[in-house]
């Protein structure tokens, strides 16, 4: 009983042939968007690289990219088949690649929906990875004359003013680290002594942010020194005040960034795994009418094409016994080795009996 | 005496049908791209246009939208022409239009040129507008309570931090003005009185700029205020170190970012002209050497192409004497009447 048979016309099949050799062009065209989509995600990762700790979340675009071009080849070879589908001599040398074609296909599906699902998975190792990023960046800031993070300050200052933010969670992160260097400070100020004797570990702790975490919109010039100090500025009140400065934290704008690009992509991989099951089930449909066709006595007459031969119960028991005989070959039998031994002694008992008629 | 007379069997005319429909094709895709860079044009100086006081001139891209919008619609035609050319039966019903339409091309070509003068001449204008504009921008940009200017803080803070740069000529012209409403000013604190009163408009004037001139690249935290005096900041002399604020002005930067535009644009315009040229010569030679053909019936006769019938000079001539009779149609001639009343 196969499992959802349809007739096939040698017109129909035709139709289906080119239809299918379409869909195939355009399922290729898709695995290349999906390539670049891979790529410019992979872009967007390495360009904030310095304020992430880890490189998890890089297996989406290594996985979109990897799909993106595992699916132009399939799609290539399919359309290769449609093409030589209706005619019956170069059709039979695909009847043993076919199979693995589908299995390709198959796992390619399998991984597009594991993006997607990775893709949500992967925030909170995201979050993390930012967290301590920005915590390093935060504290070497001052450090504009260590090799290795002269550019530290630069980084996040550009940072700040490109995702108009301020700080890890929040402004208030650059009270808690000393982001001025001590080349500029002045030891005998007393100002600056009281400070650095305030706290255990000698730092010049201010309640002060850089430049970069200034917001234009706000419409008064800057206020970035003092700013727990309501005495220090006119008509200034730190506690209702809308400070002029971005309130949001830069890892939550860079998580939000990041999730929205992913998200993004989202409705394109799920088109791409809608084109790829049905060149898969128009294919099968295909492989199977042609193939019905060719042993007809009128291979221009009509055939059915089926998903699978029998029900699914049954092509189930069949790949099982398959599979147990395959792994049968390796194992010496019992059976046979007891009959041959029964023939040898039958052999044996032959060869003494003529020698006593004789004497 | 033809200008330029060159011969062609049928294989020579078909090959010049061909790469002529190509280059029409290709004018067709330079076209859309000068239309596209018109726009593009068209949006950044909108995007700028505070900035310069909103009477910028909007002639030059709004010119390059139009010779686009031409370029796309005459090499359409000329490939269509081109397309019809082998033919005899479709180029019949083109022949009596191709003499207006290498006339309009020569117009267009005209009009390309001046459009190339034009990018190149309105670099100037765009100087001297972007010059009284930021110097009104810098002067307004306390007031973000006054309706019509309260973005002003916003634009210029924006853009100096996308062009690096601060101020019009460079930073100390915000030492001239007063950029901190009043609003934020304590009247009642001496220091503030001091400032007020030590010039005649009653400025609060300080050697101070704003945050958007900070320079990120700097490795010490931006110093923005007390520029000019030593003592304020540690280790630091105003006079020799180099400053962490942007150094150049916002008049010079934006100039430049639309003069190499322009520029680039004008240079675009130039080589359009040479391909439509290329274009004219081509479809010139492809109606002369059609319509010379001694047997029309045989495709496969020989014919004569040409770019003028009779010389360069002797072409002019014709042209002025042309001009000349048309200007004499209109005058009653003498001998006729003094003959009539006879």
């Amino acid at each position: 009983m196969a499992l959802l048979k349809i007739k096939f016309t040698q017109q129909r099949r035709v139709h289906l042939a080119q239809g299918l050799w379409l869909l195939s062009w355009m399922a290729v065209m898709w695995g290349g968007v999906i390539f670049c989509l891979g790529v410019y995600l992979k872009t967007e990762l390495l360009r904030r690289a310095e304020v992430m700790d880890n490189t998890e979340i890089h297996v989406v675009p290594n996985i979109l990219m990897m799909v993106g071009l595992a699916s132009i080849g399939t799609n290539w070879v399919a359309s290769r088949v449609c093409q030589d589908s209706l005619d019956p001599t170069r059709f039979p040398r695909w009847k043993v690649p076919l199979l693995a074609w589908f299995a390709v296909a198959t796992v390619l599906c399998c991984l597009l929906i594991a993006v997607v699902a990775l893709s949500y998975a992967l925030q909170g190792s995201l979050e993390e990875s930012l967290k301590v990023g920005l915590r390093n960046g935060i504290r070497f800031y001052k450090d504009t004359d260590v090799p290795g993070r002269c550019f530290q300050k630069e980084t996040i200052d550009r940072l700040q003013m490109e995702f108009r933010c301020c700080g890890n969670n929040n402004f208030k992160d650059w009270f808690e680290v000393q982001w001025v260097s001590n080349r500029y400070l002045d030891f005998t100020s007393k100002d600056v002594k009281d400070r650095i004797r305030s706290n255990v570990d000698n730092r010049y702790l201010l309640d002060g942010v850089p430049f970069s975490c200034c917001n234009p919109t706000s419409p008064r010039p800057c206020l970035r020194y003092h700013l727990t100090d309501n005495n220090a500025h006119f008509n200034y009140d730190y506690q209702s005040e809308e400070l002029n400065l971005y309130s949001r934290g830069c890892r939550q704008a860079l998580t939000d960034y990041y999730m929205e690009l992913m998200n993004s992509t989202g409705p394109g991989v799920l088109s791409v795994i809608l084109i790829q099951l049905s060149v898969l089930l128009s294919l099968r449909y295909l492989q199977t009418a042609v193939e019905t066709a060719m042993v007809l006595e009128d291979p221009e007459g009509d055939s059915e094409g089926y998903l699978l031969e029998k029900g699914v119960k049954e092509t189930i028991e069949d790949l099982k016994i398959n599979a147990l005989t395959m792994l049968k070959f390796g194992q010496v039998d019992p059976n046979a080795a007891e009959g041959s031994s029964e023939v040898a002694d039958a052999e044996k008992d032959e060869k003494d009996a003529p020698p006593s008629p004789a004497s | 005496m033809p200008f330029m007379p060159v011969k062609f069997n049928l294989q020579k005319r078909v090959k010049l049908a061909q790469g002529l429909w190509m280059i029409y094709w290709l004018s067709v895709i330079v076209g859309i791209l000068l239309f596209s860079l018109g726009i593009f044009f068209k949006i950044e100086l909108r995007k700028r246009s505070e900035m310069m006081d909103n009477n910028e001139s909007h002639l030059v891209p709004n010119l390059l939208i139009l010779v686009g919008l031409l370029a796309c619609g005459v090499n359409a035609f000329g490939g269509k022409v081109c397309h019809d050319s082998l033919d005899p039966i479709k180029f019949a019903k083109w022949k009596p239009m191709l003499k207006p339409f290498l006339l309009l091309c020569c117009g267009f070509n005209a009009l390309l040129l001046l459009t190339a003068l034009l990018c190149f001449l309105m670099q100037f204008a765009v100087y001297l507008t972007l010059a009284e504009g930021l110097k009104n921008s810098i002067k307004f940009y306390k007031d973000t309570d006054t309706p019509g200017r309260c973005f002003m803080k916003r634009t210029l803070d924006l853009t100096q931090i996308e062009f690096r740069c601060c101020g019009n000529n460079n930073f100390r012209d915000w030492f001239e003005v007063q950029w901190i409403s009043n609003r934020y000013l304590d009247m009642s604190n001496d220091l503030v009185k001091d400032r007020v009163l030590s010039n005649v408009e009653g400025k609060y004037l300080m050697d101070s700029v704003p945050f958007s001139c900070c320079n990120p690249g700097s490795p010490r935290p931006c110093i923005q205020h007390h520029l000019t005096n030593n003592s304020a900041h540690y280790d630091y002399d105003h006079r020799i170190e180099e400053l962490n604020i942007w150094t150049r002005g916002c008049r010079e930067a934006l100039f430049s970012y639309f003069s190499s535009m322009m520029t680039s644009i004008g240079v675009l315009i130039i080589a359009t002209i040479i391909l439509e040229s290329v274009d004219m010569a081509g479809l010139k030679y492809l109606t002369t050497a059609l319509e010379t053909m001694e047997d029309p019936e045989n495709p496969e006769c020989e014919s004569d192409g040409w770019l003028l019938e009779k010389g360069v000079k002797e072409t002019f001539g014709d042209l002025l004497a042309k001009l000349k009779t048309l200007g004499k149609t209109n005058q009653v001639v003498e001998g006729g009447d003094s003959v009539s009343i006879l």
